[in-house]
């Protein structure tokens, strides 16, 4: 959906080091982005800073399910996240921004903006 | 015909205004204008304090859908203009037939210096909560104005923040309003335990800035005391009393309360007949009232007026029960024993910590009131028995659990008229009809009766008439599982299930989450499950659990290797000083006995286990819920007191449950004589040596609630000791709820410790033999999962900062240094040590 508007993909990793239910750190244009494959094979990116701690660590959150949605909680304090909009489902008003992803001839890519 | 009802404030009490106003307006006479100050919608002010206990604005909020109220959140009324019947606010005007004012309280501050420096805060809005902690983080002292209900409730949330904390109330002790001189003194003795300091009789005559050079200006750096003392604090949180907001009243020149509120009289109306006001705000012939209930208990009277009722306000039954930094705290009737000639029974119980009053009539027959302090257990009972007979002999009323069912007796024996819900006055009668007309449990009694839904302290009497009415409550793991842990434990356990999915998909719903995943991890390896990263395991486990280390607050990861019984060469010790000096790693001796290493990057733990392990080390455990250590004293070996070899007693426990899943973790101790120097009785099992043998005690713990284990049995040889420990923690395994410690498992097993005697000792459930080979399985299959670890590439893998740049480590994590040793460094925000000069924080 996001394609058009994405200027830039940027090539992170082969798609079998996105293992199901777990997550993964990357580097995108200096900024620091969690990587998740949910079970159903659904991708997802997260900034992967955790907007309560301040740290670093949303990569290493545990991934599941709350109603229909896919989510991430954060290892530190454990408050869990929508993956698909990033918005807090814990504390209202608290959000984390989402980035595009895709996987292109078996390669993750994250979109840049 | 419709009417125009504008309501002003949504808080709790113009919350449940409108939501007894809609529900009976069934004719759709009035219709509904919210103007509300704050951002969000209701939600509950009296659990406020629980949000810093990790309970969320969503669980806080009291918000239900309306499409027939016009909510209009973020949009104060600034002026009421009577003659035109006209609510104003800055973005409009809305015409009112009636108008019913809900602005409830705002702090009072006290004139003295300093309150408009940053890090000085109120304690009365969720938004006041979230800046407080954003505030606090990363600060380490702070200090709250006011020791009353509102400010022991702040003084322990900024102990949850991490900071060290005072606590300055101008009465001679703390809750003046709630309890007595006795009463206060006991409470002050738990504060005070928690590390909270406490100064009373003292007032604050100035708040002051950071002065000196370096430090930050127009920040708050202490409090000067009456007595002229100072207390450094980072973090100032004013709870010194409310006001009733009456402000947009009184310029509306309505008539106010001699000292403050709104003056209304028994049905709630102001000296308009078109104005109403509830809640704090307003004075009901001349009375504040700072609770919810009587606030509830108003906008009930005005629901029912404005459709054409004649209710009038009943008086407010000012009891309030607590728990307050994990104290009970109770005072109901006339706690401070104003009736003419009334007596005391007074009972003080400097052990258990228990201090109690009852305050009774001159012929000592009617029940007039009391204070609770440290178990308030009786309260239920109590204050549903205030101005009647006692329900029972003083003492035996007052004496905690003393008489083993006595509060379940006394709800058996309670009137149907008694209220169980003081807060929204429900009674007995009334939530025994809602269970017989088929509510099953809390959530449903909540929902249908309303009680239980304000302070909650009936909850545990909701849960008991439930039982008495036989219904089984829910132990439902989450919302992906109906299973108790226990009932997982045996599905996984009887039909052999390998992997979350199967069991999810089998016996669940949805794809888990941080509770249920980690939960079922610690089963599938209790049940041996093999290597606890391999296959879909590995997306079970807690990050700490998933890198074998424990997460820190930056994101790096402490380790620590397994030192037996507190037993290590100094070979040893030199490689763990080598290991930290050369990957910069800050160490501290822990309170089990070992040497914990902060500050090692997820990439750095592979390369620093690779050392240890070819050192001879193995993992801790620290990270999981697993056995943790078994502390030891020196023993006979050394000791001139000893009388059995505690540290060769204390190894060999600990090597043969190391790496054993559990519940929740387990900790163990040995001592060797019965000087008890290693502490075992506050262990989850420990051990102390006797002339003929050792004793065995079960279910102690440190942490919040401490308790000491209770002696399961005596003089037991090694064999013997070491049979009943291995049954004692698989029993423990196998049935415990998630996140249960021993001692609130056997505390909640039905009949105790003697129960548990008889499944260990007597084999009376007959599972012995299966207890005994899973512990044998357990030794048997043991392998360190460090060593498992470094030695697979493909393990190691997952040890990266980045899966792009795995060669540049995370550079949000940065240090600096603090007596000698790497800290995280937390830039300006780092504060001084009262004492010692002001200086930058780097420098």
């Amino acid at each position: 959906m996001t394609d058009t508007l994405t200027e830039r993909w940027e090539v992170i990793c082969p798609q079998e080091l996105v293992e199901p239910e777990r997550g993964v750190a990357a580097l995108v244009a200096g900024s620091q982005v969690a990587i998740f494959r949910t079970y159903d094979g659904g991708l997802f990116a997260i900034d992967n800073r955790d907007p309560i701690a301040g740290a670093n660590v949303m990569s290493r959150g545990i991934v599941g399910s709350r109603g229909d949605a896919p989510t991430v909680a954060s290892p530190l304090h454990k408050e869990v996240y929508d993956l698909r909009t990033g918005e807090c489902l814990d504390v209202a008003g608290v959000a984390v921004r989402t980035f595009p992803v895709r996987v292109r001839d078996g390669m993750v890519e994250v979109g840049a903006r | 015909m419709t009417a125009n009802l504008v309501v002003v404030g949504n808080g709790m009490v113009g919350q449940r205004f409108v939501e007894a106003l809609r529900s009976r307006d069934t004719s759709g006479g009035w219709r509904v204008t919210v103007l509300a100050e704050e951002g969000r919608p209701a939600y509950d002010r009296v659990r406020l304090s629980a949000f810093f206990d990790g309970v969320s604005a969503r669980e806080l909020s009291l918000h239900t859908p309306d499409d027939g109220v016009d909510l209009r959140l973020g949009e104060p009324v600034v002026r009421v203009d009577r003659e035109r019947r006209l609510a104003v606010t800055d973005h409009g005007e809305y015409p009112y037939d009636a108008l019913v004012l809900a602005t409830g309280s705002y702090p009072f501050v006290p004139p003295v210096d300093g309150t408009d420096l940053r890090g000085v805060f109120v304690y009365r809005t969720l938004d006041d909560l979230e800046a407080i902690r954003e505030h606090a983080r990363g600060r380490h002292t702070g200090a709250v104005i006011g020791g009353g209900l509102l400010g022991l409730e702040a003084a322990n949330a900024l102990r949850l923040l991490g900071l060290s904390t005072h606590v300055v109330e101008f009465a001679p002790r703390l809750m003046p309003v709630q309890v007595d001189e006795a009463g206060g003194s006991m409470l002050r003795r738990y504060v005070e335990e928690l590390d909270v300091k406490v100064h009373t009789g003292t007032a604050t005559t100035a708040i002051r800035p950071h002065g000196a050079p370096g430090g930050e200006a127009g920040t708050v750096h202490g409090l000067v005391l009456s007595d002229g003392s100072w207390i450094q604090a980072d973090v100032v949180v004013i709870a010194a009393g409310i006001r009733p907001r009456d402000d947009v009243a009184r310029d509306a020149g309505l008539d106010v309360g001699e000292r403050g509120g709104i003056l209304v009289d028994a049905a709630c109306r102001t000296s308009d007949e078109r104005v109403w006001a509830i809640g704090e705000c307003a004075a009901v012939e001349g009375r504040c009232y700072g609770l919810v209930a009587p606030g509830y208990a108003m906008a009930e009277v005005v629901a029912d007026r404005l459709l054409g009722g004649h209710a009038t306000f009943p008086g407010a039954d000012m009891s309030t029960k607590l728990k307050l930094l994990g104290v009970d705290v109770a005072s109901f009737g006339d706690a401070h024993g104003t009736t003419e000639g009334c007596l005391d029974v007074t009972f003080t119980d400097p052990a258990t910590r228990v201090y109690a009053k009852l305050v009774l009539s001159d012929d000592a027959t009617t029940l007039l009131g009391g204070v609770l302090v440290g178990d308030a257990s009786a309260y239920p009972t109590l204050r549903a028995s205030v101005g009647g007979p006692l329900p029972g002999p003083p003492l035996a009323l007052l004496a905690p659990e003393s008489g083993g069912a006595g509060t379940g007796a006394g709800i058996a024996a309670l009137p149907g008229s008694a209220q169980v819900c003081s807060c929204n006055a429900v009674t007995k009668d009334q939530i025994v009809g809602a269970i017989h007309e088929g509510c099953a449990d809390v959530p449903a009694l909540k929902a249908c009766t309303r009680a239980g839904t304000s302070c909650g302290s009936c909850v545990p009497m909701l849960k008991q008439l439930l039982a008495v009415s036989g219904v089984r409550l829910s132990k439902a793991l989450c919302e992906h599982f109906d299973h108790s842990r226990q009932e997982i434990f045996e599905i996984i356990r009887v039909r052999g299930i390998r992997t979350f999915s199967q069991l999810v998909t089998e016996h669940g719903r949805g794809r888990g989450c941080d509770i249920c995943k980690p939960a079922v991890a610690s089963i599938l390896a209790s049940l041996g499950n093999g290597y606890v990263l391999d296959g879909e395991q590995a997306a079970l486990q807690d990050t700490n659990d998933h890198f074998l280390a424990n997460i820190q607050r930056d994101g790096t990861y402490s380790v620590v290797p397994r030192i037996p019984g507190g037993e290590i060469t100094p070979d040893k010790l030199i490689v763990i000083g080598e290991v930290a000096r050369d990957f910069n790693l800050y160490t501290k001796i822990t309170g089990g006995q070992r040497i914990d290493l902060f500050g090692a990057r997820v990439e750095q733990l592979p390369q620093i286990w690779r050392r240890l392990v070819d050192a001879g080390f193995e993992s801790g455990h620290a990270y999981g819920k697993a056995l943790r250590t078994v502390k030891s004293c020196v023993g006979s070996t050394w000791c001139r007191y000893g009388v059995q070899d505690s540290v060769g007693l204390a190894v060999a426990l600990e090597l043969r449950y190391r790496g054993l899943r559990a519940p929740h973790k387990i900790k163990s101790a040995v001592s060797g004589c019965a000087r008890e120097c290693a502490e075992a009785r506050s262990k989850d099992f420990g051990v102390i040596a006797t002339d003929n043998g050792w004793n065995l005690y079960v279910g102690g713990n440190g942490g919040f609630r401490p308790r000491h284990a209770d002696l399961f049995a005596s003089d037991l040889s090694t064999e013997e000791l070491v049979r009943y420990v291995d049954r004692f923690l698989m029993f423990y395994i196998r049935t415990a709820d998630r996140l249960q410690r021993t001692a609130a498992w056997i505390e909640a097993m039905d009949g105790g410790l003697d129960h548990l005697r008889a499944v260990i000792v007597d084999d009376s459930l007959g599972l012995c033999a299966e207890l005994d080979a899973a512990i044998a399985r357990h030794v048997d299959s043991y392998e360190d999962e460090w060593r498992a670890t470094v030695d697979d590439p493909e393990r190691v893998r997952r040890f990266t900062s980045f899966v792009n740049a795995p060669d540049t480590p995370d550079p949000s994590i940065t240090f600096e240094v603090e007596r000698g040793q790497p800290v995280p460094a937390l830039g300006e925000r780092r504060p001084v040590v009262l004492g010692l000069p002001t200086m930058g924080a780097r420098q």
